[in-house]
């Protein structure tokens, strides 16, 4: 018989040993899935996972897709550690795009410097705006967040449809639904010639860099923590969990803003109906692989942008459907969220004995 | 008024889905179990009753293997919650991703089959009289189904020991098991229940409503499902009238669209989202009927003491 025993303390090894675990029992599971489907396993893991980093522009574009990934799951994170589930990011992101993008539109034919970080602080509104509102939902009137932040999802992907089908729509292009390209000076520079590696990535590290400040070193961090590990103790001293709602809301959400930005002044240039491959939820199970921790979160987010390519070159090359990277990222969590139980328990094989203690 | 019985008609196709899967869950969540994967339990239903009954061509055996592939991903939901005791707000949310990446992958070699829509039981007679004939009488067989799980689960919570156990098990965990009751056992049968309506809520996406397949094509209605059971009360009597009027809020937009009302589609289907956002809003702001008739253990773990 199996038991779970629980531990005194979490393990500390456990902690990083799961995620690790996590990714050798999904990669398994994946060979499984590949020779049900008919394919070499080896050769399907190969495509799947080594050959999109084999070279300079495949590691480029891990950063690239890493990018929106690590910004949105930084945010995230903090509201999970505070039991505040925002899950409507990738409508944030999509707001953050039309705000940030919007400028663009409006100024297309400037050469302005200031263009570029008038985007910036727009996008970030945009999305922490778009977080507002589940923060006064759940504030106000007591309404579940983690369904009216999906449900506004929605809603922000059907603005998006209608303002470039409508009025953002290219006015010197043919009828595709897209608007105009972004001037020059509306898209961010690439930094590593050769990738399309944009300043979007600096922003991700800096952004890495703060959250851990945020978290490891400020007062409200320290909130965080006590919260997401002692409610009670956190009432008692008197911590606000409405502020913590709408400080997590809107942290989350001007990052998932900023990351939407990123990606239509980066590798697209333009507003079309489709801007993000779920971006915005892939990101929730970044944040859990990198345990909720900002450090984490970077690598994490490395990994996960790799089942993006992954996916790409498996649909070339073995004419797999795209929907392999989504099947992968659920395996993965449904692993990590199993592997987790090993931090706050022990497996103990065997009956239990008349003093309690595993025989 | 030559309108009325086809609108009618549509609106109950509409909300029978949202029917299925809310009652699922709010046995469920009675249990004190929150499964947020609908979604994704929607759509692994959705593709397993179509691939069933395109390759078999029965439509019963389609109905029956949603159900059971519905049971079967809440299966997982249940052994990583119950026996693992993983956070279930995140084993939900896998439970949805992982659902829209299976059911895209298998419905891959599925999309642009066609399908005969699931038959309408035409009872003889009876089915002829006008108006209240074919509404009530020449409905497809979930949709009866989807009624009649109503009025069971209402029945059962209410009126029989099991559903007094199960009520129980949601709102003390602890005094239940004190009692003697097998808390563990209990929700993992309430999650299954609930795994197999929402398999069936999808199921009747894509042999009846549409019926095809198509990726995502629940469309966030394993999300507005969750939402009424909040609507609702955990009472499965005002389901009937939560998921009837979600039907028709979806309903009204179409026609609106097709009606050439001088609105631009993308606000028309921003209807239910919103409506969802709003219905929330309202019943969530009266506190005490939240606190009176939400499972008190919702979502939290329960480790039996050894």
């Amino acid at each position: 018989m199996i038991r779970l025993e629980p531990r005194r303390q979490h393990s500390q090894k456990m902690v990083y040993l799961s995620p690790l675990l996590a990714i050798f029992l999904t990669l398994i599971t994946g060979g499984i899935i590949f020779a049900f489907m008919g394919k070499d396993p080896i050769e399907a893991l190969y495509t799947f996972f080594i050959m999109p980093i084999n070279n300079a522009y495949g590691v480029g574009e891990l950063f690239v897709k890493a990018t929106p990934l690590v910004i949105i799951a930084v945010g995230l994170a903090m509201g999970f550690r505070a039991n505040v589930w925002n899950i409507g990011a990738e409508g944030q992101l999509t707001m953050g795009a039309i705000f940030g993008g919007g400028l663009a539109l409006a100024f297309y034919d400037s050469t302005s410097m200031f263009l570029l970080p008038g985007m910036f602080i727009l996008a970030a509104l945009g999305g922490a705006m778009w977080a507002a509102i589940p923060a006064w939902l759940r504030t106000r009137f007591n309404a579940n967040e983690i369904l009216t932040s999906l449900m506004l999802t929605y809603v922000a992907t059907l603005i998006l449809s209608y303002l470039v089908y409508g009025p953002w729509r290219n006015p010197e292009g043919f009828s595709f639904p897209e608007s105009r390209p972004f001037p020059d000076a509306a898209l961010l520079p690439i930094i590593y010639d050769g990738t399309r590696v944009h300043l979007g990535a600096v922003f991700a590290l800096l952004i890495v860099a703060g959250g851990w400040v945020l978290l490891t070193k400020s007062v409200v961090g320290f909130q965080l923590r006590v919260v997401g590990q002692a409610p009670q103790a956190a009432r008692h001293v008197g911590f606000r969990q409405k502020r913590m709602v709408w400080f997590t809301l809107l942290l989350s959400g001007g990052l998932s803003g900023l990351a939407g930005l990123f990606e239509v002044a980066g590798p697209i240039g333009q507003l079309q109906p489709s801007i993000s491959p779920g971006y915005g939820f892939t990101a929730i199970i970044v944040a859990f692989l990198g345990r909720l921790h900002p450090i984490g979160i970077l690598f994490a987010g490395l990994v996960m942008a790799l089942t993006y390519l992954g996916g790409e070159l498996a649909q070339i090359g073995l004419g797999l459907p795209s929907a392999v990277t989504g099947l992968f990222q659920g395996i993965l969590l449904f692993f990590l969220l199993a592997c987790d139980v090993l931090t706050k328990y022990r497996v103990r094989f065997g009956a239990v004995n008349k003093s309690g203690e595993a025989a | 008024m030559d309108w009325i019985v086809p609108f009618i008609l549509t609106v109950i196709t509409a909300s029978t889905p949202l029917l299925l899967a809310a009652t699922g869950e709010l046995i469920t969540e009675k249990s004190g179990v929150l499964n947020l994967g609908v979604e994704g339990m929607m759509l692994i239903g959705a593709i397993a009753g179509f691939a069933i009954t395109a390759s078999t061509g029965s439509a019963t055996l389609g109905i029956m293997a949603a159900a059971l592939a519905g049971m079967a991903t809440s299966l997982v939901f249940a052994f990583l919650t119950l026996t693992l005791m993983a956070n279930q707000v995140a084993t939900g949310l896998a439970l949805t991703i992982f659902g829209v990446g299976i059911s895209a992958l298998v419905g891959s070699g599925f999309v642009g089959f066609a399908i005969d829509p699931l038959p309408a039981l035409n009872i003889p007679v009876i089915r002829d009289i006008p108006v209240i004939g074919p509404i009530l009488f020449g409905q497809d067989f979930l949709v009866y189904f989807s009624i009649f799980m109503v009025l069971a689960s209402g029945w059962f919570l209410t009126r029989t020991r099991a559903g007094l156990i199960l009520k129980a098990v949601g709102d003390s965990h602890d005094s239940a098991h004190a009692i003697g009751y097998n808390v563990i056992r209990i929700r993992y049968m309430a999650t299954l229940f609930g795994g197999a309506m929402s398999g069936l809520g999808g199921a009747y996406l894509s042999l009846a409503y549409t019926p095809m397949w198509a990726e995502n094509m629940t469309a966030g209605r394993g999300w507005i499902a969750l939402a009424l059971v909040v609507f609702a009360t955990w009472r499965p009597g005002r389901l009937l009238g939560g998921a009837y009027m979600f039907g028709c809020i979806s309903v009204l937009q179409l026609h609106a669209q097709s009606a050439g009302i001088n609105v631009p589609s993308q606000f028309m289907s921003m209807l239910p989202y919103l409506a969802t956002v709003v219905v929330l809003v309202i019943i969530s702001s009266d506190y005490t009927k939240i606190r009176l008739n939400a499972p008190a253990c919702i979502g939290k773990a329960f480790r039996p003491a050894q």
